[in-house]
Parts: structure tokens; sequence; C-alpha cells
């Protein structure tokens, strides 16, 4: 295996149709109009030497080195800025070029240090290479002159270095800090010859540096350098994965050296991010080898006992015993799986495949429960699936864009890039959040309308904006009448004329100014395509479902579905949050989201796995809970998740846990939940097995093995032996043959194989007979339903009210730096960024209750109360707070509610009534979870055993 | 045409001519006086609302920061950042470029100096030196009792009466040791 060298066109290629032709040193060559000259040679395979240009940033033509000469035309233009035209003679090779170019190496070179041998990029330089092919043999203006040899290096980032000395001042880092992540942390500082970049004046670390890595990446020296790759060298191979973080779901490079990656660098070719990253995928992946995992299997009778380190054949053999026991015992109903957004399809449906076939019940549900559940159902009925329209391209077609209860630059960086770019373009912007996120007013990007709306009130303020396009004769009534069922429109209509959906009517719920809602009504209708961006903002509601409607609903009345540019579009929390819910997680759906009662469908699973299936659906995640609570529910089998801290109302979680006789828990670490478990079936992270992630653009990314498991088996075998162990025989020899089983199984994949993503790339279902090269953009001629049902969305205020005791909205998220429960962030040094889980509260709200900026504060619900610092913030409105549930021993989720969405017992995360006061201590609970952090998380060591 | 010849400040260092008020040396934008006032961040964000609408308001809101304090400190990045929407590099890297955009208080009396090549050919590179070394500063900075600061400019547009500078905002022209030493000395005496 070799590294990958992913071609560099030096420009970005030309979009437009039209076709031209010129000749390059004697070679006819027909590109895109609109290329530059460099892009167009490299087309054909002739590189011109470069050093301020790459294809990920426009063009620039400040370096000097890319000049050729033209026939016709005076002088010797840079052929980054030079376009092609029709019938252009160009010579990128003459005795007067090399002459040019060796004099403006020497420039270059006689203010650069001169230690090749013992440099950090030594072999991975663009300057050397520029250097060797130039000829440069000689600088004939010596060493001694002005120079920058002594400038200071930044060590600051803990993830990179700014060698300051050997900055050739190319603007590469500036432009990508602009252009491809739309930072604009970096800048040049002073001019002429004192010119150097600086980060605004201040370090890395305290800069507004977001540490994306797009900087580092284009930096053609040693300036800017991963310290992994200043550590370890030069990697020698590289294998295309797929991150294990957010549902953008990024293609990098895993760049290896041997079994050890030396750096994650994001793919060009990857469909989903294009070669740009974020701080988590790009940099946080030490925790895959992190001293904390725990590579052996472990089993102990009671929670109360140490862990006892065991072979996979007997934790195997334990857990399979201990699961018919309780059958035997409690009934077949009586246990259940929870799959994983974080592992893999394949992984997944295996999971899924384990619970019905070899557990004999429908009880198998998934970490989407508690995110995009609502969306599933809220897009399946309007559209009749339950999937993002778009592909993440399509927002750069975008006019207006709306943002709902989500917080893109936070929770998925790489797609927020593209959507910044996008607005600097000129596409409107509104947006729709309790808080004011950065996309509301960061630098070159400010929303045209931001809707400061109360935690609670979504489905009044959609109901408001539709009845708006209804009642101002916004209605694309083409569109209804061409797409939709006109009786249901016509019902819905009806309905939300009413009055009592006004904007003025609803103002005093939602807290958003009539004339507000006006405004961003008509722009939303009138704008040209609009697109509709949401997160767990919106399905984290006991109206979740509704707001999914509601949004959909509004799409289709304004005919903003079924092209580019437009939609209503999830963004996933998880990596594989689309792919656990696909391949039927869920305890009423078959994978492609066929109901078990549906006999065609079950007969078809059933004549496959050759076993009976039930045609009722199990239980779901809060279910399983509150059965075991009551005695009935007595084991659970957990492939990567952590329901004691990501889960609502911990206090319920522990309770069903304790409950249960067999809580089998795979995971990469000893989690919160394996405190209440039984046997520890080591997991293996995804650089450690072959699998597809599916992103939120139903995007099917491979994901690809370059380390062996550490614990020796990857979670797909796992799951295969323990199914093997109860009795179901299970045999695959690689993740490809389940997803053939999977193709087999469900429509919207039955094109999909791992040749076919090999072929293409990666793929988009539905991908079958009638797309078999995959759908981006869904619902084009027809929806998936056929017409879209317009549904009724009546506001019903969720029962979680203030009051005297609890006057405050609690809203919980997450930042850029960590990443959910913190398993994997926690464990990098990305903690730098964000060491504790902090509350914001308003100014108003903390002076009336004597809290400074850093105080510590009770945070009380009636589910429960913690302690953690207060951090006064402008964001907030008065009235309601913000935490993040990073960190376990904060217990966020000891405050938040049970109360959930109606149709999808989705929780309600987004509102809780609290109090907020001073304090100077724990929560008791804190003081319980430190103590139980001791006490259930033993594990045996030779000593003990030997007693 | 006047007569470069000149020290042009009235009634000071041997003056051997009138300047010319229209001659085009007036628009150098030279300082009267040297002004400093203490930095004041609301004074400051009044000035910046004040430009802030305009199309590229970055340059004549820094402009009138400096009209009115004398100098820009770094304190004033993050407000004209915030101001404009702009990120804190970006007003750092506008800031930076503009030797005049000063970032700390000036002297009493500003003297700048011609650096470029008429005044190079005619010693004034030997003049700076002596002079920065016996005020113990270097180029931009104040000397310790605050009386001087000698900043560097590139063509005065005096290059016929080389080696020139400006003292607070007025030309003279052939500078040498002794009219250096006079200015040093008026500026302490005020």
């Amino acid at each position: 295996m070799a590294l990958i060298q992913e071609v560099d066109y030096g420009t970005p290629l030309g979009k437009s149709e039209t076709m031209v032709t010129l000749t390059i040193d004697g070679q006819a060559v027909t590109v895109p109009a609109e290329t530059s000259v460099m892009a167009a040679a490299m087309m054909m395979g002739t590189k011109i030497p470069k050093l301020c240009a790459t294809d990920m940033l426009e063009a620039f033509g400040s370096c000097r080195l890319c000049l050729v000469e033209i026939e016709g035309r005076k002088g010797t233009p840079a052929s980054c800025t030079t376009p092609v035209a029709a019938g252009m003679v160009v010579h990128t090779q003459t005795p007067r070029l090399a002459d040019l170019r060796r004099g403006v190496m020497e420039l270059y070179i006689s203010d650069h240090p001169l230690d090749c041998l013992t440099c950090s990029a030594n072999g991975d330089c663009e300057l050397q290479d520029m250097a060797g092919d130039v000829g440069l043999r000689d600088v004939r203006y010596g060493y001694a002159g002005e120079n920058h040899l002594e400038a200071r290096t930044d060590a600051s980032n803990p993830y990179f270095s700014f060698e300051d000395s050997k900055c050739i001042v190319c603007s590469r880092c500036v432009r990508a800090c602009e252009e491809v992540q739309g930072t604009f942390a970096l800048t040049i500082e002073g001019r002429g010859f004192d010119s150097r970049v600086s980060p605004g004046g201040t370090n890395f670390f305290g800069s507004e540096c977001v540490s994306c890595g797009a900087c580092v990446q284009a930096c053609p020296t040693a300036t800017l350098n991963e310290k992994s790759v200043i550590s370890l060298g030069k990697p020698e191979h590289s294998v295309v994965t797929t991150c294990a973080y957010c549902g953008v779901g990024c293609s990098f490079k895993a760049e290896m050296k041997g079994s050890t990656v030396v750096r994650m660098v994001p793919y060009k070719d990857g469909k989903a991010n294009e070669g740009h990253s974020c701080v988590k995928g790009r940099f946080a992946w030490g925790y895959a080898t992190h001293k904390d995992r725990i590579t052996t299997p472990m089993i102990r009778k009671k929670i109360t006992d140490p862990w006892r380190v065991v072979s996979w054949e007997e934790a195997i053999d334990y857990a399979a015993k201990e699961f018919k026991r309780i059958q035997a015992q409690y009934g077949v109903d009586s246990i259940g799986g929870i799959t994983s957004s974080r592992c893999t399809n394949e992984e997944t449906f295996l999971v899924q495949k384990l619970v019905r076939a070899g557990f004999g019940n429908n009880n198998v549900d998934t970490c989407a429960r508690v995110c995009h559940s609502p969306t599933g159902y809220g897009l399946k009925t309007t559209l009749g699936t339950s999937a993002g329209t778009q592909d993440f391209a399509s927002v750069a077609h975008a006019d207006v864009i709306v943002v709902i209860g989500a917080n893109p630059t936070d929770g998925h960086p790489v797609f927020a890039s593209r959507m910044k770019r996008r607005l600097r373009e000129g596409a409107r912007l509104i947006v729709i959040d309790p808080r004011r996120i950065d996309l509301v007013r960061s630098p070159h990007v400010t929303a045209d309308y931001h809707l400061q709306l109360l935690p609670g009130t979504n489905v009044a303020l959609i109901n408001a904006i539709a009845h708006v396009v209804v009642t101002e004769g916004l209605v694309n009534e083409d569109y209804v009448r061409q797409r939709c069922e006109l009786a249901d429109f016509e019902s819905w209509a009806r309905f939300i004329a009413d009055e009592r959906h006004a904007p003025e009517a609803v103002e005093h719920l939602t807290g958003v100014r009539a004339s507000d809602v006006r405004g961003a009504t008509r722009l939303y209708a009138r704008g040209g395509n609009a697109a509709i961006y949401y997160g767990l903002g919106v399905t984290e509601h006991s109206q979740g479902s509704t707001m999914v409607m509601g949004m959909a609903n509004l799409a289709m009345a304004t005919g903003n579905l079924g092209r580019i540019g437009v939609g209503v579009n999830p963004l996933r929390g998880q990596n594989n949050v689309q792919g656990s819910c696909d391949m039927g997680s869920f305890p009423h759906e078959f994978s492609g989201y066929r109901h078990v009662s549906d006999d065609a469908t079950r007969n078809m699973f059933e004549a496959l796995w050759n076993v009976p299936l039930k045609g009722e659906p199990g239980l779901r995640i809060p279910n399983m809970l509150d059965e075991a609570v009551d005695g009935r529910f007595k084991g659970l089998y957990i492939q990567g998740e952590d329901i004691a801290q990501s889960d609502p109302d911990t206090q319920h979680v522990t309770a069903g846990l304790r409950s249960m006789e067999c809580v089998v828990i795979q995971d990469i670490f000893l989690n919160e939940t394996a405190k209440y478990a039984h046997v520890f079936l080591p997991g293996s992270s995804f650089l450690e097995k072959d699998g597809t992630f599916t992103n939120a653009e139903r995007r099917i990314n491979r994901v690809r093995k370059v380390m062996s498991p550490l614990a020796g088996m990857a979670d797909w075998e796992v799951t295969i032996a323990l199914s093997n162990a109860l009795g179901y025989e299970m045999s695959y020899a690689h993740p490809s043959e389940i997803m053939d089983e999977i193709a087999r199984l469900t429509p919207t994949f039955a094109g999909v194989s791992y040749e076919k993503i090999e072929a293409l790339g990666s793929v988009q279902w539905p991908c079958n007979d009638a797309a078999p090269h995959g759908t981006p953009t869904m619902h084009v001629d027809r929806f998936v339903r056929g017409k879209g049902k317009f549904m009724l969305t009546e506001f019903i205020p969720t029962e979680e009210r203030t009051g005297p005791r609890f006057p405050l909205l609690l809203t919980t998220g997450r930042i850029l730096s960590q990443y959910n429960v913190g398993a994997q962030t926690r464990r990098t040094e990305n903690s730098r960024w964000h060491e504790e889980d902090v509350l914001e509260i308003h100014p108003f709200d903390a002076e009336s209750r004597g809290v400074e900026d850093g105080d510590m504060v009770s945070l009380e619900s009636r589910s429960g109360a913690i302690a953690l610092r207060a951090r006064i913030s402008e964001r907030m409105q008065p009235g309601v707070v913000y935490t993040t549930f990073h960190h376990a021993k904060t217990g966020a989720n000891v405050v938040t509610t049970d109360y959930s969405d109606w149709a999808t017992s989705c929780p309600e995360y987004k509102v809780t009534a609290v109090q907020v006061r001073r304090t100077n201590r724990m929560s008791d609970w804190q003081e319980k979870f430190l103590e139980e952090d001791r006490t259930l998380k033993r594990i045996e060591t030779k000593l003990d055993a030997a007693e | 045409m006047a007569d470069f010849s000149i020290v042009a400040r009235k009634g000071s260092i041997a003056p051997e001519a009138e300047l010319d008020q229209s001659s085009p040396i007036r628009i150098l934008p030279g300082e009267k006086m040297s002004k400093s006032v203490r930095w004041d961040e609301t004074r400051a964000s009044e000035i910046i609302g004040a430009h802030a609408s305009l199309d590229g308001a970055a340059l004549p809101v820094l402009h009138a920061l400096r009209e009115e304090f004398g100098f820009i400190p770094d304190d004033a990045i993050p407000l004209v950042a915030s101001a404009l929407n702009l990120s804190r590099a970006e007003v750092h890297g506008v800031l930076t470029f503009y030797h005049d955009f000063r970032r700390a208080p000036p002297g009493r009396h500003i003297l700048k100096l011609c650096r470029a090549e008429a005044c190079q050919a005619m010693n004034a590179p030997i003049l700076s030196r002596d002079l920065l070394a016996k005020l113990g500063i270097d180029w931009g900075e104040t000397t310790p009792d605050g009386a001087l600061t000698v900043e560097g400019a590139y063509c005065l547009g005096l290059c016929m009466c080389s080696p020139s500078g400006l003292y607070d905002g007025e030309p003279i022209g052939r500078l040498d040791a002794a009219k250096l030493e006079a200015l040093i000395q008026e500026a302490r005496r005020s």
C-alpha cells in the first residue's frame, strides 16, 4: 500500500458547460471555459511550478513561479490567474521561464532555513519540490541578508505548530481560513518584508481559530504542520475512510505508519466534505488508542462486584446463558437490544437481526429514538420517506437558507462552512433558535432574521409562518395542485388560515415579533430557492414530530421540494444516525422503514432468516426502562451506546438498569452505562473494522479498517458470536456479505454493494434499478409516497411549564470541540477548549440571582439537581438558560425530564423548567456519582483474584 | 514655486523662507501638533458607530479613531471587529498594514524622517541612526520623557532638499545633525 497522492490542479476547475480547446506545450487539450491555464495543464498531466496556488482555493497570483508564455501575448502571465481561451498556445517550459523561476526561488530560499534534512516536512514540502523542479543550485544573494530565521514558533495549538521562520507568506493558510472554513482567523500582519502570517496578533490557541486544519493542509512548507507528523515522521501509506463523529460523514485519508495513525487528512474526493474537515475528525482521533480503552472481555454477577477479566468465549457464553435463563424465567419479551448510531450499518443490521431472530422479539431500538425519531415519523408521513431531501452540495444553490434548532458551526462544522460560503455569496439567512448562535452574526455572515423564540413554541411559530404563506397569497398553487393531495391541502389551508395562527395572535406565546415573522415568511416564500436545515431543536420536543410535519407543509406549500437548492434537511447528530434508522433498528420497522406488521415484508425476512418473526412492534428504549423498573424487563444488549449519560432523566435510566439481571455492554470504554452492566464486551473503533456509515444526505460511505481490532474482534464479529452462542446461527466472512443481505431485503438498498461503493466512491440511497447510481435529490418528479400530504399541526403547549419553583427554561446542546457524551473527545486535547460543562445565563437572570460569571450554581428541575459553573452570556434571552451534556460528572441529564414527543417518544431535552441559584457544593447526585465512579467501575486485580 | 530649502515652522529654527501654503505637500497627512487622548471605550464605540454603515468602513473607522485618540490600542480591535462584523484578525491585518495607525500614544511632538531613496543618498540613514542612538529609541518609539516620537516616512516629496522630515506636520528640508539637535531641544521645551 502506498500513500494516496491526490492531484492538485492548482486552481478550481471551471464549472462552465462550454468547452474550450487550447494548446499547451504542443498538445491540444479541451477543458471547460473559465478553467485556469494552470489547471488545464494539470488536466493533461503537466505540472506548472507553483507555490501560492492549490485547487481548494481561488487563484491568487502572488508567488510568480507559475509564469508561462502565451503566443501573441506580452510578458509572462501567471498561469493560475489566466483563464483559458480558444486557440490559445501556451508554453510552460522555456529558457526565459526557467530563468525567471529560478530567480524567484533564489529570493525565497535566501530567507528560508536550510535544514531540509531535519525538517518535519522533509519529503512532503512543495518549496523543496519547487527548488528541485526549477533546478536551484545556488542563491546569488547569499543567506546573510535580513531574514526571518529567528522568528518564533507558536506551538500553542495542541495539534499543530506554526513555525514562522519557515513561512514564505504565500497566504494559502489565510485564504484557506477565509474561503474554505469561513472563520477569517488568520491575516497577514504588517507589510513589505515585515509581512507575516498572524492569527490576529495573539497565539493560535488564544485566537479566533477553530482548529479545523484547513490552514495546515494548505501550507506548502513545514510552517503549519501536524505535531503528530513532527513527532512520528512522514506516513508511508494511507487508507480512505469515513469520520466517526457527526452526521456530515467526512471522508478522510488515514495516513499511517504501519498500524499507527500519523494523521487524518480530509479527502478531496469525499463528496460530503470535498477536502474540508473540523477539529474533531481532523485531530481528535487519539481516543481510539487511549489508555482507557478496555480490550479484554469482563463479567460480574452483581454490579457491586469488581469486574473479572475473562476470555471472549467465557464472556459470550455467560451472556448467552443469562439471556436464555432470563427468557425462560420471565418470558421471551423480557430482553432486548439497543443498536448504536456510532456503529456501522452492517453492525446495526446484525444487532436488530439478533434481537428479532435470536431473541425472538422486536425489542430493538436505537439512540435515534432520542434524537431524530420525529424526523422519521414526520417526513415519512408527509413526503413518504424518513430522510433529508438533498445532498450537502445543494446548499450552494439555495437563495434563502432557514436554520431551525440547529447550530451548524458547532454541531456540523464542515457543512456550516459550505453554508457560510453560500451566505458570503449573497444567500439570505433566517435563523429560528432560542439562542443567538454564531450564524446569527459572525464575521461576514449576518442573519436577515433571527426569530428568537421561547423554547417549546416551535409549532406555534411554524404555524404562524404557514398562516402568512396562506393568507398573503404566497402559496405556490401550481406546485401544490400538481404534487400534493389537494383535499389534504385544502383542509390544511382552512386550518392554518384561522386567525388563531396569525403571527400577531401567537406573539405572546413565541415571544417573536409578528412583523419579523411576516418579513421572514415573505423572504422564505419569495426569495428564490429556499432550503430548511434543522437539528434537534426541532425534534427533541413534546411536539417534535408535529414540527417536522409543519416544516414539510411549509416547503410543499411554497414549492420548495424536489429540486437542487431547496428541501427539508435534518442535520444528523451522529455519524450513522441515518444508517441505524435505515437498518431497521426500530421496534416497529424492518430495514427500509417497513412496518413489522406488513406480512409481505415479514415473510421475506422470515424466508431468508429461516425463523418466524413477530408482527407486533416491540419496546422502545423508554418503555424498556419503564418495564425494567416494573420488574418485567430483565436483560439488555447495548452496542456502543451510553444511555446512562445521554438519555434524559438519568436517575430513571439508572433505576431501570439497576433492575435488570443481565446488562451486556459492548463499548470501547467502560462508559457510564457499564457501571450497571454484568458483561462487558470490548468494542472496536472505526479504525479497526470494515463497514459503511450513512450520513445525513443518505450517502453510504465506506469505513475501512486501518488497524486490527485492539480486543481481537470487530463489533460485527462479536454480535455474530453472541448470536451463535444463543443458538441462532449467523455466518458472514466479511461485512460486505452483510451489506449484500441488506440489499437483498431492502428495496431502497437493492443496488448497493461494496463493489459499487468502491467504483463510485459513495452512493446515496435510494439506490436500485430505478436509480442505479443513487439519488442525490429526493422527490424530484413525485414524492416517495406519491402525492405530498399536508398534515394538520395544532400547537399544543408542553406540559413542562415554568412556575414559581422553576421559573427558567433550560435548553441543552453541544459545542464545537466536544462530541455528545464526550467519551471520545474528552480523551483528546479537545478538552483544552472545553474543560467542563457550564450554564449559560442572561445577565438579567444572573443579576437578579446574585450570580457572577464563573460562580458555581445549582441547576434544579423536578427531576433532579446538579451544580456547575455559570457563564453570563448575551447569547441567551432572559428566562432561558443553556448547557451542554459532554461531561458525565456534570450530569446535565439528571435535570432533564421524562416528557417526550407524542408520536415517537423522543425526549423533550430542549425544554425543562428549572431554577438556578448560587451554591458552594456539588449536588447529591454528583456526590453519589463520584462515589459510584469508584465502587461500580472496579476491575479485579490479580491480587484480588488470588484471595 | 516656493523655494523648498526651508524650515517652515514660523519663528523657529533658522527659517529660510515661508512655505507656499498652496504647495502640494500640504496634502500630506501630517499632524499639526501631536494629539493623544486617553482611550475611552464608550467614545470609541460612538465613533465606530458613526462610520460603521459606510461601504468599506474599516479604514474610515480607523482613521476616525486615530484622529480622536492619536493612536489605536489593541482594545479597539474587538470593538471595530464586532461593529463591522469582521474577524479580529482582519482588523489586526488592516491596522498593522498602515504605519500611521499608531498603536501606542505618541510623545508630545512627532518627528518623521524620510527613509526613501533620495534622502538615503543624502546621508539620511546615518543622521537617523545617530539621532535614534542619541535618544535611545528605535523607529516608531517615544523618548522616555514623552517629548518626542520618531517615525519613518517613505518620501515626503521633498527630494530636492533631502534629507527631509516633518516636525509636527511641518516640512523641514536639508536636515543635518545641528538641526536635529535643535529640534530635540525644542521638543523637550514644550
